[in-house]
């Protein structure tokens, strides 16, 4: 037999990737990692060679986010494992599946300070679901089908497998996989049918009821459920940045996002609610602001597949541990039981009040007809050229809350942010992730300035591997949200956050990456760039959008402060 | 408020390290922790004594470890509690005899002796320990180590049953 037909933990490795299914592996090789290359030029599976594991780990999360499959990273031992701590995190926080592949120094340099070493299990139990080190090939198939199993189920998240060198070249033999080893992990589905029933007797009787929608329903495919429940119900929805999409925006229960920079009626209707059913959401501190004053005068349903996060914020009068999906299927018969779903309560001055709300406090902003122009106004126009059929990805800051205000989501997995971690740079890889996933499906990146230079060098991996994704770029010149902190909390004393308008030559940058570059900064030109851009089908393009460096997002909760004290412009603080 | 937990895991590489850093991560208060393993092959138990004023959050996390099994609370009334310690005391040849005689009250065994010390071996509930300290303090503990605690549910509902006839036991 000669080396290269020997069977070894690497073909090992690739066959199993092969058995749960994998298409697409976003990677970077190296040393350590070496073995698992050379199998995967045989493999059925395509590798797209990210610039920066970073970008990698991100990739599989906008991979992952934008399908609901495990997205899949693979990195080389030592600098390669600490690059992925924070897609790592970025997915632990906003519950992503995806799977981690790092090579290590071989078992008998481990602990040894070996060249590229690093204690990668131990820096990844912070920061993933679980992880693994593999000590014997023999076990690969296993481990491989429990990582996946563990990403994809339960409370989805990230899952590290690390295979020393020699390991994945040990001579071994590929088994099925079977999941006989985790007697620690049985996630539960069902809702209990008692506390179904008093949820539903709760809402029932509830004179101002509201389902606070989180990111567990998009996890769960819960959105036909969740509208039908709603429906049935009749109760007013609110979804969180993580969810946006789960319910469409243009339905007349939905009442968009709430939080820091919520929709204020959003925001306000959980305030005074009598009845709050959370269904996959968190209590995060951006929606709660000050928790102790938070939906003060409601009582509580939660509902969440994990267990740690009821009570972990606020105290639940019901709580209901299970898949979102299951539960809403669950609630739909147990109020189907006693009566019709059409013969809902009509809670008309509920509605009254929340009408009131939407037509004083819209999302509001002006454009000045010949500039600078506005983020909101641009994002307002793409949604009007593409209809709003595309799947977009977003940064962290100004520029993301605009996002997921203005535009109106209807579908679930058309957004891909980073939500809990607040992950800058989130925007580009994650894009490229999303239309690998979804060929077919309009992609673009709504960006900052700040973020794209973040991660921006993915770009040539988009133009590369022929990925033909859409970043708008808003340049306001510098770091808005922190500008906006600093001139409304530090006395407008400006630190750090200027980058300036005269250094990247965005469309110089986007050719030299191999996109076609596209600047605006007149609203008039806004609608022609657009086509343009939408027009390009063959490369990535990058569209630069000059922005007033001076605009703030609102409405704002200012940190920590009572959601009752919604500030609406900068004159109200 | 001390608590203490029994923790069923996996016995694989690394469980404790999980443990330990999702006490950091999330500001909880290790008291005392004692590992060992189990009648069944593969399984661990973990006594831990925590201080923690929200019980339930901990154990809930403790939960979502993939490779815990199994989190059990022991009520003070329902628990089989043990500690052991090791502790020397200063005990010059004038006040041997007494310091032996109190310590034996205790059901404590002289393990080493020196011209002006002596070294106890004291097992019990963790209140059998505190009581001997109480009285063998005084006369100058020179070194002192303790296990952590470990526990077992009771079966009977009726008193304790003692162990031996020691004081406090």
């Amino acid at each position: 037999m000669t080396e290269a037909s020997k069977f070894t933990g690497s073909h090992s490795l690739l066959r199993s990737l092969e058995h749960e299914g994998v298409e697409i592996i976003f990677g970077v090789p190296g040393g350590a990692i070496l073995p698992a290359y050379d199998p995967l030029l045989d493999s059925p599976i395509r590798h797209v060679l990210a610039r920066h594991e970073q970008g990698a780990g991100h990739m599989a999360e906008g991979y992952a986010q934008a399908t609901g499959l495990v997205g899949v990273v693979m990195a080389t031992s030592g600098p390669g494992a600490t690059n992925l701590i924070t897609p790592l995190q970025n997915a632990l926080m906003d519950s992503t599946p995806i799977v981690a592949i790092t090579g290590q120094v071989a078992t008998s340099a481990i602990g040894s300070d070996a060249f590229q070493e690093a204690y990668t299990t131990g820096l990844a139990m912070h920061c993933t679901k679980h992880s693994y080190m593999a000590t014997d090939a023999d076990d690969i198939p296993n481990l491989i089908h429990e990582a996946f199993h563990l990403a994809a189920t339960g409370r989805p998240g990230p899952v590290l497998v690390d295979i020393p060198k020699d390991v994945l070249n040990q001579v071994t033999t590929w088994r099925e996989p079977h999941l006989h080893n985790l007697p620690g992990y049985k996630p539960t589905v069902s809702g209990h049918p008692m506390q179904i029933r008093a949820a539903i007797e709760l809402i029932e009787r509830a004179e101002r009821p509201v389902l606070y929608v989180g990111g567990g329903v998009i996890k769960a495919g819960a959105s036909d459920e969740l509208l039908a429940f709603a429906e049935a119900a009749n109760a007013p929805v609110v979804t969180t940045l993580m969810a946006r999409g789960a319910f469409p925006d243009d339905h007349r229960l939905a009442l968009g996002m709430p939080g820091m920079h919520g929709v204020y009626t959003a925001t306000t209707a959980i305030q005074q609610s009598d009845v709050l059913v959370s269904v996959g959401a968190r209590f995060d501190d951006r929606v709660t602001g000050d928790p102790d004053a938070f939906a003060p005068g409601a009582k509580i349903i939660h509902i969440d597949v994990d267990p740690a996060e009821i009570g972990k914020v606020r105290a639940a009068e019901i709580p209901i541990v299970g898949d979102a999906r299951s539960v809403l299927v669950d609630l739909l018969s147990a109020l189907r039981a006693r009566r019709d779903p059409a013969d809902h309560p009509a809670r008309d001055e509920w509605f009254a009040r929340i009408d009131s709300w939407k037509s004083r406090f819209p999302l509001s902003y002006e454009q000045p007809p010949d500039g600078p122009i506005k983020v909101q106004h641009f994002i307002e126009r793409l949604y009007a050229i593409t209809g709003g059929d595309a799947v977009i990805a977003a940064g962290v800051g100004q520029h993301q809350m605009w996002a997921s205000q203005f535009w109106g989501f209807r579908t679930p997995r058309s957004w891909v942010n980073s939500g809990g971690l607040g992950t800058m740079g989130f925007a580009v890889p994650a894009a490229v992730g999303a239309k690998m996933a979804r060929p077919d499906d309009l992609v673009i990146a709504l960006d900052g300035d700040g973020c794209f230079q973040m991660t921006m060098q993915e770009l040539i991996t988009a133009a590369t591997e022929d990925i033909p994704v859409k970043i708008v770029v808003f340049n306001n010149g510098g770091y808005g949200m922190v500008k906006q902190w600093q001139t409304l909390f530090y006395g407008g004393r400006l630190s750090a956050v200027d980058l300036g308008f005269t250094y990247p030559d965005y469309p110089k940058l986007a050719e030299a990456m191999g996109c076609v570059g596209l600047k605006v900064d007149h609203p008039s030109d806004i609608d022609p760039v657009i086509e343009k851009m939408l027009s390009v089908n063959d490369r990535p393009v990058v569209l630069e959008v000059v922005v007033d460096g001076e605009e703030m997002c609102f409405p704002m909760v200012p940190a920590g402060g009572s959601n009752d004290r919604i500030v609406m412009t900068r004159e109200e603080l | 408020m001390q608590h203490t937990l029994t923790v069923i895991v996996e016995d694989k590489p690394g469980v404790l390290a999980r443990i330990s850093a999702m006490f950091s991560n999330r500001g909880f208060n290790i008291h005392s922790l004692a590992v060992g393993p189990t009648h069944q092959d593969g399984r661990s138990r973990i006594t831990l004594v925590v201080d923690a004023p929200e019980l339930e959050q901990l154990k809930k996390q403790l939960n979502k470890l993939v490779n815990v099994i199994k989190v059990q609370e022991m009520e003070p009334a329902e628990a089989l509690e043990r500690e052991v310690m090791i502790i020397r005391i200063s005990a010059q040849p004038s006040t041997r005899g007494e310091v032996r005689d109190t310590a034996s009250l205790f059901d404590a065994r002289v393990i080493d002796i020196s011209s002006s010390a002596m070294t106890f071996e004291v097992a019990g509930t963790p209140q059998h320990l505190k009581t001997f300290l109480e009285h063998l303090g005084p006369y100058g503990v020179i070194d002192l180590v303790k296990s952590g605690r470990i526990a077992m549910k009771r079966e009977s509902e009726l008193t304790p049953a003692p162990v031996s006839a020691g004081v406090g036991k």
